[in-house]
C-alpha cells in the first residue's frame, strides 16, 4: 500500500471508527477509493477496528458488492431484474460479451471494463437495462450497446 | 423461572420457561436426531435435521434453538418430520463425497451414523461432488469437500478459543468454511489447538496422519524407537475401545506399545515431574528476585509454557508477554533431547539412530515438535507426535485386544512419575503440581494434604486464589516476609486465557505489576484431557470424567505424589543435569518464544 | 414574469431515459428567450415510465397543467415553439392533461394515491414543497396533541398492513415494540428493495423522501425510539442522495435532532447502505447488516421488537409503510379505511414491467382485479400479443394464470393463488415467455441469495435449480415434476426464514397452473413458448425473407448470411438462438422451430 492510500485509508476509517457497525461503511468507502477490496485493505482494517481477518472476509464474500481483485475503469453491470430477464437480458449480456471479447463475467484484458450482473437496477420499466459508473441506461438493443459501449 | 406444561409425542412432561423443545424431549426420554448440534456450543440451528412438528404451526421448527411453548404439542417422529429428516440428510449426502471406505471419519462419523440410523438406502439426488482443493500445509487439514456447513468447527474457533482463525465464508450454495484470504491455516492465527477437529462431526478437519512414518521407523531394523505418552492420553484412549472415559489405562498402554515394537516404552509424566523442577525452581528464584529487588512486575507473574496452542496464541495476540512465560519447555519437548543426549549416552547407542515419537492427547504438539528451536539434542528432538486417535487406530491395526491387555510399567529410567505428572493432564494440575514442590521449597516441609482443591475442576473459567505459603527461616530472612500469599490462576479454554491475559496486560500496563503471581494456562477447555487430539465426542462432561481418572491415578495409584521426590528426577539431576536451572539443563531444557503478531 | 412552470421527471427511469439532456435543453430555451419566462423544476417518478423523459408545462396564468410524454430535445424544439410561444399546446404528445384530453388519461382512472400523491409532482430536493404540501403537518399534530398510545391505536384503526411482503398489522407491530420497557430503541427503515421486479421504494425514496422520514418520525415517537436508521440498497444511489438531502433539511427545520418543535421528543436519523444481499430483507438479516455482520437471518423469537438492534427493542418497517403514516395522521385512519377490502385496508402501489403497453407505477384501492390492472391501467399486452401469466412477489411470489385474473388484489386472495403480496413488483409475461424458465431463472436467484445457513435452502435450492435447468435444456426426466414437488415442499417448510420458506412459490405456482409446459418440455423435448435455447431452432422463411440484411446486421454472433439476390439464412451452428433476428425482422420470416 502506498503511503497515500494509507492516510486515504486512514481518513476513512478515522471517519468511521467511533460509530457501532462501521465495518461495511468502512469497507464500502474503502472500495470507492480503491475500486475494489485487497488484501492489504482488510490487514489495515483488522489492525484498525479490531475486527478478526477471516471475520471481515466472512463479510467481504458475503456481499455481492465487494469486489476482491481489482477491476476494470469502467463498471458494467448488466441487470438480471425479472423484466429484463422477460425481456432479453442473456441476449444484452451475450452481446455485451461479444463486443469486449468476453467469454464470462470479469474484467476486460485492456482493464477498461469490468462487467458483472447483478440482481436487478429497479428500472424494470426501461427493461433491458445496464448501469455503467452508476448511470443507468435503458431499452437496450444491439445496435445502441455497441454505441454505449463505443463511448466509452 | 416458570414452569411449563407441553406434550411432546403425547407424553405431557413440564419444563422450565426458556427450554429448548430438544432438551424437553431429552427429558421425556425422547432422542431426536441432530447433526449441527454440540452440547457445549451455542446451537445455530443450521443443519435443521433436528426439525420437529409444532401443532398449529405451519412450518417445522428445529428443536436445538426453539424454546417450547406452554400447553404447546410437539410431536418428533410423524411421517412427515421423518421423511423431512431424512430428506436434510439426503440433501447433504448430494455434495457429500461419498468415499466412506477410505475416510478418515469411516465408522466415527456423524453423519454415516446419522444417514444408518435414518434408514437412507439411496441417493435421490443427483450428486454434485465439489472439487475443492484440500489445506494440508499445517498439522490440521481442511476439506472443504467434506465439510456440511454445521458450523461447530467455528463457534469453537471463535467462541470457546476467540482464535478467530475460521469463518464462513461466501453465500448460498458456495458457502464454505474459509480462512483469511483462503490461506493455508498454518498462515493464519490458527493455534493448531484442535477444537475445530475435536467437533467436526464428519472429516473435514483433522490432524495429519503420521501413523505410517511411525510403523516405518519400527520396522526399520537400524532405528531404535522410543516412545512417551502425555498424561491424559491414558485415560481417554480407552475410549477407542468401548471403555468408558476416565477408566485409567496407564498399563495396558505401556503393554500396547511394547507389543506394537517400539524398543522402549517411556513416559511423558517423568519429564512432566521435570519440568516442575525446572519450572518450580524457575518461579522461586523469580519470586525471590522480585521480592528482593522490588521489581515485581518485570519477574512476575511467571505463566506456565506446557500448552503449545496456548504459547503460539499468546506469541500471536499477546507477544509482550513473552517475557512472563516460563522458558521451561513443556514435558513432551524435554523429553525430546533427553532421550537423545542422557538416554543414548547410558545405553551407548547413536542418537542419529534414535527415534523418538510421542503420543498426545494434543494437535498442536504437532506443530511444537517441529518448532526450529527445538533441536537441542542436535536432530530434531521429538521425530513425530501421534494423537490419541492415531494410537487407537494403530493398535488396531496391529490387532491388539487393548482391552483385556495385562498392565505393565513403563521403562524406569525415563518412565517412572509421580501424581503431580499425571495430573498435567487436566486443567489447574500443572498448577497443583508446581505448588506441591514450590511449597516443599519455600516451607521445607511437604504439603500435609496435597490435594489443592482451588484449582481443580472445569466449571469455572478462571479459577484463582491465594495460596499462604508459610516460607522457611532463612527464606523469610531473605525475603523480609514470614508468609507469602502467593496468588495464583489457572485458566483453560483461550476465551478464558484472552479474559485473563487481558487484565494481567492492563495492570502490567498501568500499575507496572500484577496481582498475580503464577498463572497456569492451558488452550484447551479442560485443559488436555479435552485436546483436540482425543477421541472424538468429547463433550465437557466426558472431559471431566477423564479428569476424574487422572486425580485417581494420582491419589490411589501412584506411589509418589511430589515431583521433587520422584527417584528417577534425583538420578538424572545427580547423573547427567546436575542441579535445576543448571547450565546444562538450561541448555536441553529451556526455550524461548517468537513474536508471531503478524498474523492477526 | 413567469409565465411557465416546466417540471421534468427526473428519477432514475427519466434519468436513464434521457431526462438530463432534456432538462438542459429547457435550461437553454430558459436562458435564450427569457421573455417566456420560464421557471424550470424537477420531480421524480410521475410513474409512466414507458412514456420517459416526461415534461409537465403548467401554464400559471390559466394554471392549466400539461404532461409531454417522450420528450427528446428534438421534440422540446418542437413544444416550445408550438406550446410557449404560439400558445399551442402539442396535443398529440400530451399524455395527461388538467383539461383530461391526453392520450393516456386512462391510466390514472383506476388509481387512488396515498404514497405517490406527491411522487411526480413536488420537487423531491426541496423541503419546501414538500411543507406547502402539508408535509409535517401529521407530524405536528402527533407531538402536539397526541399520545403516543394515540398514534399507534390511529395506526391500529387505519388497518395499515406492513406494504414489505408479510403484510403484518403494522399498529400491533409498533404495540410490541411500544411495550417493551428499554433505554434505548431503534426504528428502521427497510429500504432494501431486493425483489427483481420491484421499484416502488425506490420512487418513493427519489421522488417524496420526507413522506418516509415524517413517517419514521411519528413510528419514532409512537414506539419510544430516538435513534434510527434507513437500510437503503447502494443500487439506488439517486434514492441516498436524495434522502441525504432531504435528512439534513429536516435536521435544519427541527423535524429531526433533539427536542423536535421545542417538544422533549428527541430523534436522529442515519442512512446505512446494504451491500448486496436479497436476504437482508428479512428483518433479522437487515439487523446483522447493519451492525456489519454476514446478512444471516437468525431464529425468532426474540423478535426484532424484544432484542433487535444491537440487542435493542427495534421496529423495523418498508419505505411503503413508512409513507402511508403522515397521510393516515393527517386525512384521519377512516378515510384510510374506507378504501380496500375488509381485511387488506387502504392502497397500495405497483410496479408494473414485462410485456405491457405501458409500464410504470401504480397504485391502487385493495380489492381491485389484476385484470383491472394489466388491461385498464398497464393497457394491455405489448403488440396486443396473448397474456400468458402476471408474476407477483417477486421470488418469494408466483406466477398466476388468466383464469385467475379476477382476483381481487388483497393479501388474503393472492396467498389463496399461491402467489404473496410481496412488496408490489408484478411482471407480466405473454405467450413468448416460457414458464419453466421463469422458475429458473427465480431459483437461480434464489440459490444465488440464500444466505447459505440451512441446508434446505442452501443445497435445496440448488437441487431444484438443477432439476428446472435440465429441464429448461430438453434433459428433463420423467418424475421430475413430482421431485421438484417433493423438494418444494420440504424447502418450505423446514427454512429457517422467509426466503427459505417462500422460495418454491414460484416453482410451485408454475407445476399448478402450467403443468402442461413442463410436461412438454419433458416428454416431447419442446418448449411451447419458444424461449428454451437447447430445444428451439431459429430458421428464416425464404418465401417471407425481402432480403433486407436487418437480421444480419443484429446478430452479435454473424450467423446470418445472405444478400441483395440471396434471401438470408442462419447458419445453425454458429447461432446461440437470442431471437434478435426474429424481434428485428419486418416481415416476421423469422420462424422458431
Amino acid at each position: 500500500m502506498t503511503n497515500d492510500d494509507r492516510s486515504a485509508l486512514m481518513e476513512i476509517v478515522g471517519k468511521y471508527k467511533s460509530q457501532k457497525g462501521s465495518l461495511i461503511p468502512v469497507l464500502q468507502n474503502i472500495q470507492e477509493y480503491l475500486g475494489y477490496i485487497s488484501k492489504e485493505s482488510v490487514e489495515f482494517v483488522s489492525e484498525q477496528l479490531n475486527y478478526p481477518e477471516s471475520d471481515i472476509y466472512g463479510v467481504v464474500t458475503f456481499y455481492a458488492q465487494f469486489k476482491l481483485e481489482k477491476p476494470g475503469k469502467h463498471g458494467i453491470k448488466v441487470c438480471q431484474g425479472t423484466a429484463c430477464h422477460v425481456i432479453g437480458a442473456d441476449t444484452v449480456r451475450d452481446v455485451i460479451f461479444k463486443e469486449l471479447n468476453l467469454k464470462k463475467y470479469g474484467t476486460t484484458e485492456d482493464m477498461k471494463f469490468t462487467v458483472e450482473e447483478v440482481a436487478c437496477l429497479g428500472c424494470c420499466s426501461l427493461a433491458p437495462v445496464i448501469m455503467i459508473d452508476g448511470q443507468v441506461f435503458g431499452k437496450l438493443t444491439m445496435d445502441k450497446i455497441k454505441k454505449i459501449l463505443n463511448s466509452y | 423461572m416458570k414452569e411449563l406444561t407441553i406434550f411432546i409425542d403425547n407424553r405431557e412432561i413440564k419444563v422450565l420457561e426458556g427450554t429448548t423443545i430438544l432438551e424437553a424431549a431429552k427429558k421425556a426420554g425422547i432422542e431426536v436426531p441432530t447433526l449441527c448440534y454440540y452440547k457445549d456450543l451455542n446451537p445455530t440451528g443450521n443443519c435443521g435435521v433436528c426439525v420437529v412438528e409444532v401443532e398449529g404451526v405451519d412450518t417445522f421448527k428445529r428443536a436445538c434453538i426453539t424454546q417450547v411453548e406452554n400447553n404447546r404439542k410437539y410431536n418428533t417422529n410423524t411421517r412427515k418430520v421423518m421423511d423431512a429428516r431424512k430428506a436434510v440428510v439426503e440433501l447433504i449426502l448430494s455434495n457429500h463425497p461419498n468415499d466412506c471406505l477410505k475416510c478418515i471419519r469411516n465408522q466415527n462419523c456423524e453423519l454415516q451414523t446419522l444417514a444408518a440410523d435414518l434408514g437412507i438406502r439411496e441417493f435421490p439426488f443427483e450428486r454434485f461432488d465439489k472439487d475443492m482443493p484440500i489445506d494440508k500445509k499445517g498439522v490440521i487439514i481442511r476439506d472443504s469437500n467434506k465439510c456440511i456447513q454445521c458450523g461447530r468447527c467455528i463457534k469453537a474457533c471463535q467462541d470457546i478459543q476467540t482464535v478467530n482463525a475460521i469463518d464462513f465464508v461466501n453465500r448460498g450454495y458456495e458457502t464454505k468454511l474459509g480462512t483469511f484470504m483462503d490461506l493455508p491455516l498454518n498462515d493464519t492465527t490458527c493455534t493448531n489447538c484442535g477444537q475445530c477437529v475435536a467437533v467436526c462431526p464428519v472429516g473435514a478437519l483433522y490432524e495429519r496422519d503420521d501413523t505410517s512414518a511411525v510403523w516405518a521407523a519400527i520396522n526399520d531394523p537400524t532405528k531404535h524407537v522410543v516412545v512417551q505418552e502425555a498424561p491424559a492420553v491414558r485415560v481417554a484412549i480407552g475410549e477407542e475401545f468401548g471403555m468408558p472415559e476416565g477408566t485409567v489405562s496407564s498399563g495396558k498402554m505401556h503393554t500396547a506399545l511394547r507389543r506394537m515394537g517400539f524398543d522402549r516404552v517411556f513416559d511423558t509424566n517423568f519429564t512432566a515431574d521435570l519440568t516442575i523442577m525446572e519450572e518450580g525452581t524457575e518461579v522461586v528464584n523469580k519470586i525471590a528476585t522480585a521480592f528482593k529487588t522490588g521489581e515485581i512486575g518485570k519477574n512476575l507473574p511467571v505463566i506456565t509454557s506446557c500448552s503449545p496452542g496456548w504459547i503460539k496464541f499468546m506469541e500471536t495476540f499477546f507477544p509482550n508477554l513473552r517475557e512472563h512465560i516460563s522458558t521451561a519447555k513443556s514435558p513432551q519437548q524435554m523429553f525430546g533431547p533427553l532421550a537423545k543426549t542422557y538416554y543414548a549416552e547410558q545405553e551407548k547407542i547413536d542418537p542419529k539412530n534414535i527415534v523418538s515419537v510421542s503420543i498426545m492427547p494434543c494437535t498442536a504438539k504437532k506443530f511444537e515438535a517441529a518448532r526450529p528451536e527445538m533441536n537441542s539434542s542436535g536432530y530434531q528432538d521429538v521425530d513425530y507426535v501421534l494423537t490419541t486417535r492415531e494410537f487407537g487406530r494403530m493398535i488396531k491395526e496391529a490387532g491388539i485386544d487393548f482391552k483385556n491387555l495385562p498392565e505393565e510399567e513403563a521403562d524406569e529410567l525415563m518412565g517412572f512419575y509421580t501424581g503431580a505428572a499425571t495430573i498435567f493432564g487436566a486443567t489447574g494440575g500443572v498448577m497443583e503440581a508446581a505448588l506441591r514442590t514450590v511449597w516443599f521449597v519455600l516451607t521445607g516441609k511437604e504439603m500435609e494434604n496435597y490435594d489443592i482443591k482451588l484449582v481443580r475442576g472445569m466449571e469455572t473459567g478462571i479459577k484463582e486464589g491465594v495460596v499462604e505459603i508459610p516460607l522457611k527461616e532463612e527464606i523469610a530472612k531473605d525475603l523480609g516476609i514470614k508468609v507469602l500469599p502467593a496468588k495464583v490462576a489457572v485458566a483453560h479454554g483461550l476465551s478464558n486465557a484472552r479474559i485473563l491475559l487481558t487484565k494481567v496486560a492492563a495492570q502490567l500496563k498501568e500499575k507496572g505489576q500484577s496481582e498475580y503471581h503464577f498463572i497456569e494456562i492451558m488452550a484447551c477447555p479442560g485443559g488436555c484431557v479435552g485436546g483436540g487430539g482425543q477421541p472424538y465426542a468429547c463433550e465437557y462432561a466426558a472431559r471431566a470424567r477423564r479428569a476424574e481418572g487422572l486425580y485417581k491415578e494420582d491419589k490411589d495409584i501412584t506411589k509418589v505424589r511430589a515431583s521433587h521426590n520422584n527417584p528417577m528426577i534425583t538420578k538424572i539431576y545427580k547423573d547427567f543435569l546436575e542441579k535445576p536451572n543448571s547450565h546444562k539443563a538450561h541448555k536441553l531444557l529451556h526455550t524461548k518464544y517468537v513474536d508471531r503478531s503478524d498474523l492477526v | 414574469m413567469s409565465n411557465y412552470k416546466v417540471v421534468v421527471g427526473m428519477g432514475s427511469c427519466g434519468i436513464a431515459a434521457g431526462a438530463h439532456s432534456v432538462y438542459k435543453k429547457i435550461q437553454d430555451t430558459a436562458k435564450d428567450k427569457p421573455e417566456l419566462g420560464i421557471i424550470l423544476e424537477e420531480t421524480g417518478c410521475i410513474g409512466m415510465c414507458y412514456r420517459e423523459p416526461l415534461v409537465e408545462i403548467e401554464d400559471l396564468k390559466s394554471k392549466k397543467k400539461y404532461l409531454y410524454g417522450g420528450v427528446d430535445e428534438k421534440r422540446w424544439e418542437k413544444i416550445s415553439a408550438e406550446h410557449l410561444i404560439k400558445g399551442e399546446p402539442v396535443k398529440k404528445w400530451i399524455v395527461k392533461s388538467s383539461e383530461k384530453d391526453g392520450t393516456d388519461e386512462d391510466i390514472f382512472k383506476k388509481q387512488f394515491r396515498v404514497v405517490l400523491s406527491r411522487t411526480g409532482h413536488i420537487n423531491p430536493e426541496s423541503i419546501d414543497e414538500y411543507l406547502k404540501t402539508d408535509g409535517y403537518k401529521a407530524l405536528k399534530r402527533v407531538l402536539k396533541e397526541m399520545k403516543r398510545e394515540d398514534v399507534i391505536d390511529e395506526i391500529k384503526k387505519s388497518g395499515l398492513r406492513g406494504r414489505g411482503g408479510a403484510g403484518f398489522p403494522t399498529g400491533l407491530k409498533w404495540e410490541f415494540a411500544s411495550r417493551e420497557k428499554n433505554d434505548k430503541k431503534y426504528i428502521v427503515c427497510n429500504a432494501d428493495e431486493g425483489d427483481p421486479g420491484a421499484f416502488m421504494d425506490r420512487a418513493v425514496l427519489e421522488g417524496d423522501p420526507h413522506s418516509v422520514i415524517e413517517g419514521m418520525i411519528i413510528g419514532a415517537y409512537a414506539i419510544g425510539a430516538d435513534e434510527g436508521y434507513v437500510y437503503c440498497r447502494a443500487e439506488y444511489p439517486l434514492a441516498i442522495k436524495r434522502l441525504t438531502m432531504a435528512i439534513e433539511q429536516a435536521e435544519k427545520m427541527n423535524f429531526l435532532g433533539d427536542k423536535i418543535l421545542q417538544t422533549e421528543f428527541s430523534f436522529h436519523l442515519k442512512i446505512k447502505q446494504g451491500a448486496g444481499a436479497f436476504v437482508c430483507g428479512e428483518e433479522t438479516a437487515l439487523i446483522a447488516s447493519i451492525e456489519g455482520k454476514r446478512g444471516m437471518p437468525r431464529i425468532r423469537p426474540p423478535f426484532p421488537a424484544q432484542k433487535g438492534l444491537w440487542k435493542k427493542p427495534t421496529n423495523i418497517n418498508n419505505v411503503e409503510t413508512f409513507a402511508n403514516i403522515a397521510w393516515i395522521i393527517y386525512n384521519g385512519y377512516e378515510k384510510y379505511a374506507s378504501m380496500g377490502t375488509k381485511n387488506s385496508k387502504g392502497t397500495k402501489v405497483f410496479s408494473l414491467s414485462g410485456k405491457i403497453k405501458r409500464t410504470g407505477l401504480a397504485e391502487v384501492p385493495m380489492g381491485i382485479s389484476l385484470r383491472e390492472i394489466i388491461f385498464e391501467i398497464a393497457g394491455g399486452i405489448l403488440d396486443d400479443k396473448k397474456f400468458k401469466a402476471i408474476q407477483v412477489g417477486g421470488p418469494s411470489g408466483g406466477c398466476i394464470p388468466e383464469k385467475l385474473l379476477d382476483t381481487p388484489v388483497d393479501y388474503d386472495s393472492l396467498n389463496a393463488t399461491g402467489a404473496i403480496m410481496g412488496s408490489g413488483g408484478m411482471v407480466i409475461m405473454d405467450e413468448n415467455s416460457c414458464m419453466v424458465d421463469v422458475a429458473r431463472y427465480f431459483l437461480n436467484f434464489t440459490q444465488n441469495e440464500s444466505c447459505g445457513k440451512c441446508t434446505f435452502c442452501r443445497i435445496g435450492t440448488k437441487r431444484m435449480h438443477e432439476i428446472l435447468s435440465r429441464i429448461t435444456q430438453g434433459k428433463g426426466r420423467e418424475g421430475d415434476i413430482e421431485k421438484l414437488e417433493e423438494i418444494a415442499h420440504m424447502v418450505a417448510e423446514s427454512s429457517l426464514c422467509g426466503l427459505g420458506q417462500t422460495a418454491p412459490n414460484p416453482v410451485l405456482t408454475t407445476i399448478k397452473y402450467f403443468r402442461d409446459e413442463y410436461e412438454a418440455h419433458i416428454k416431447e423435448k419442446r418448449c411451447p413458448a419458444g424461449q428454451c435455447k437447447e430445444l428451439i431452432t431459429l430458421k428464416i422463411d425464404k418465401e417471407k425473407c425481402i432480403k433486407c440484411g436487418i437480421c444480419a446486421k443484429n446478430c452479435p454472433v454473424e450467423c446470418i448470411r445472405g444478400s441483395k439476390e440471396n434471401p438470408y439464412e442462419i447458419i445453425q451452428e454458429k447461432c446461440i438462438k437470442c431471437g434478435n433476428c426474429k424481434t428485428v425482422c419486418p416481415t416476421k420470416a423469422v420462424i422458431v422451430e
